[in-house]
């Protein structure tokens, strides 16, 4: 168990920048995740606290020492890898006991013929083999340990990559991408497994991927990037409640959140679909401001009052069983909106029919022109948390 | 549609039938390649069993059958003995050098990224190069007196070294030469054998300690490159032991014999002294050799490199 912390890592590939000055802290035995689309440098900001990659400026501090001079294996982490990098010509046992045997073994003592001349050598082969043999255990690999990677499905080799990270006993976790190559099913069970194993251990895990679903279920705290710098960092429900921007609004959350279109009208009063708003901004008037509404958060609507509306024509119904995800088109607008819906209420609304949907204005979310999260007047007091981190701004 | 539906089965070819046409088809397949075979391997291989038993010389009007007596006297001749042995010594250096030489060029080249091609090109040129024009720049600089290599161990204050005309080092030298030859095309086979290495295993393998070099390419290079290394070895041995140009041009076979080598004893047999049927013999002897090596080679290594 360890902490992280990065403090202003910068890289560039050439003269692509990667990273532009990000800090970040990661407690003790903390799950956090690095989130973001292809190319946000997520994967890159792994590697540089793993030692593969050089960062240009700024340093990295594992449990408090700074290991910026130290090679990778020197950093007491452990990696998992998108494409879990086993070693194709060694079995299983071989490939999870090398950490150890490289740790515990000095050089002359693994070369060819001259490591028969060791004494000691059978005695610290077999503290390698019970130890490996613990971790198999743990994983459920006993059965496996014989075999070449080439004999193993997916699912196994993605837990002997476990098992090699694991039987060092590391202080912090690097995972990157590692159920990238599972099959829809099998990502799903092994999401639980990880959580699980993170729960057990203790360690701390700092998890690189593309995918929402993944950063949201199984994190303590997300990080948000987008070219080279951290948008928002925060639990699951922060970024998912109170995104900080609309790129953290668009990302996480699925299906994606709807982006509606209002003006600023006199007194900061926005105007939504010609009709007036109850909500209010710090904005100038006649500016143009987007809202976001989350699928659940629309309705069809019934003229209350306290309720935003507008009417909509439904293009197609998606039936997930339990509940039902509408699509529907708006007038003299490209981007459509969707709306999770039960069973019962897809079943009152016929396609290409013309309905007024609503939503609870409390529940929007207002953006500005440049994408920054705008607090609505008298709801300040409710988000104080959340602090947009602009890492190289 | 009932009527498209029945009518095939009903003229249907029995199991059997249809069995033996999907034999004959097989065999229909098979066939332009085996001719091919028959014509330019396996017929020239009999013709080359029917001469060796015979005394024919290239010319004559007849010949006798002379049953293995060519086998016997090869076997008993001094010269193809010695000849036999000078290759067999030629092999044993050519092969470690051009295969161990090739390897390291192959993994230091392989780390530079701008100047590869720089190299790659640099010792890729022996190859491209006809020996045999390559060989009179050999002879120039292993002249014992104008070359530039004895001036330098003259320089250095050593004794001059009669390269190739002194029976001691001559088949050496040649091995050299045939390294040299050989280093630039084993070392592209290498280079195509490291690139096929995925970088995430070293990179996995810096994680999990490997952190020296040496540790690095026992973990990782070595092994990862045993099919590509039981290639080389395999092509290796075989173009040593077919050695037959430098010696031809060179040496003649001299010093004192101390460079015959069984390819340039067939050459002689053959086409010089018009010995058809004993230097089909010969070639025969040869030609076991051959495929005693690869089949050793292939046997051995093939568990090995298996994963």
């Amino acid at each position: 168990m360890a902490t992280v912390a990065l403090s202003s890592i910068a890289k560039s590939f050439g003269s692509t920048k990667v990273l532009g000055g990000v800090d970040l802290e990661i407690a003790e035995g903390e799950f956090l995740t690095l989130v973001g689309p292809s190319g946000c440098g997520k994967s890159t900001l792994i590697r540089i606290i793993a030692g593969l990659e050089h960062q240009d400026g700024g340093s990295v501090a594992i449990g408090g020492n700074r290991v910026d001079h130290l090679r990778p294996h020197e950093r007491r982490v452990a990696m998992v890898f998108q494409s879990y990098a086993l070693y194709p010509h060694m079995s299983v046992r071989a490939n999870m006991a090398l950490p150890l045997t490289m740790s515990r073994l000095k050089l002359w003592q693994r070369l060819p013929l001259l490591k028969l001349l060791s004494g000691q050598r059978r005695e610290v082969m077999r503290g390698i083999g019970a130890d490996v043999d613990a971790v198999a255990a743990q994983l459920q690999l006993d059965h496996l340990l014989d075999r070449k990677p080439s004999q193993l499905s997916g699912g196994q080799r993605q837990r002997v990559a476990l098992g090699r990270a694991m039987v060092r006993s590391p202080d912090v976790f690097l995972m990157d991408e590692p159920l990238s190559n599972l099959d829809a099913k099998l990502r799903v069970h092994m999401r639980t497994e990880l959580a699980e194993l993170h729960k057990r251990l203790g360690a701390t895990f700092v998890y690189v991927t593309h995918d929402q679903v993944e950063a949201m279920t199984m994190s303590d705290r997300v990080a948000m990037m987008d070219s080279g710098a951290i948008l928002q960092l925060g639990t699951p429900s922060q970024l998912y409640e109170k995104p900080a921007s609309l790129k953290v609004a668009q990302f996480i959350g699925s299906p994606a959140i709807n982006l509606l279109p209002a003006t600023v009208a006199a007194g900061g009063r926005l105007e939504f679909f010609g009709r007036p708003m109850a909500l209010a901004v710090p904005a100038a008037q006649g500016q143009t401001v987007t809202l976001g509404i989350r699928s659940e958060a629309l309705s069809l609507a019934h003229g209350e009052t306290g309720r935003a509306s507008f009417s909509a024509r439904l293009r197609r119904k998606e039936n997930l069983g339990s509940e039902y995800i509408l699509h529907f088109d708006l007038a003299g607008h490209t981007q459509g909106v969707t709306m999770r819906a039960t069973p019962a209420t897809a079943a009152g609304v016929n396609e290409s029919a013309e309905v007024m949907l609503g939503f609870d204005e409390t529940a929007a979310h207002v953006f500005g022109a440049d994408g920054d999260r705008i607090e609505p007047r008298g709801q300040a007091g409710a988000i104080g948390s959340v602090v947009p981190l602009r890492a190289g701004a | 549609m009932t009527l498209a539906l029945t009518s095939p089965a009903a003229f249907a070819p029995t199991a059997r039938r249809r069995f033996r046409i999907e034999r004959f088809t097989g065999l229909g397949f098979a066939l332009p390649a085996f001719i091919l075979l028959l014509l330019t391997i396996l017929g020239p291989l009999a013709v080359l069993l029917l001469l060796s038993v015979t005394n024919y010389e290239f010319g004559g009007v007849d010949m006798d059958w002379v049953g293995l007596a060519n086998f016997q006297k090869a076997l008993a001749d001094p010269i193809i003995r010695r000849s036999l042995v000078n290759t067999l010594l030629y092999v044993a250096i050519v092969v470690p050098g051009g295969v161990f030489g090739a390897l390291l060029i192959a993994v230091m080249v392989h780390r530079r990224s701008r100047t590869r091609s720089f190299y790659e090109v640099i010792y890729f040129l022996p190859v491209t190069s006809t020996l045999i024009a390559m060989a009179t720049v050999w002879q120039f600089l292993l002249h014992p007196s104008l070359g530039p290599v004895n001036g330098l161990l003259k320089w250095l204050g050593f004794a001059p070294i009669a390269f190739l005309s002194e029976p001691s080092t001559a088949l050496a030298t040649l091995a050299v030469i045939g390294i040299w030859q050989l280093l630039g095309f084993n070392m592209i086979l290498f280079l195509a054998g490291l690139t096929a290495i995925p970088r995430d295993l070293y990179e996995a393998a810096d994680i999990d300690g490997c952190s020296s070099g040496i540790d690095r390419f026992l973990t990782i290079t070595w092994p990862l490159l045993g099919p590509t290394t039981m290639f080389v070895l395999v092509t290796t041995m075989i173009t040593a032991f077919k050695i037959f140009d430098t010696v031809a041009v060179m040496t003649r076979g001299g010093p004192v014999g101390s460079t015959e080598v069984l390819l340039y004893n067939i050459y002689l047999e053959g086409f010089q002294y018009f010995h058809t049927g004993y230097a089909a013999a010969l070639t025969f002897i040869f030609l076991a050799f051959i495929l005693v090596f690869s089949a050793a080679q292939t046997f051995a290594l093939d568990k090995k490199v298996h994963y």
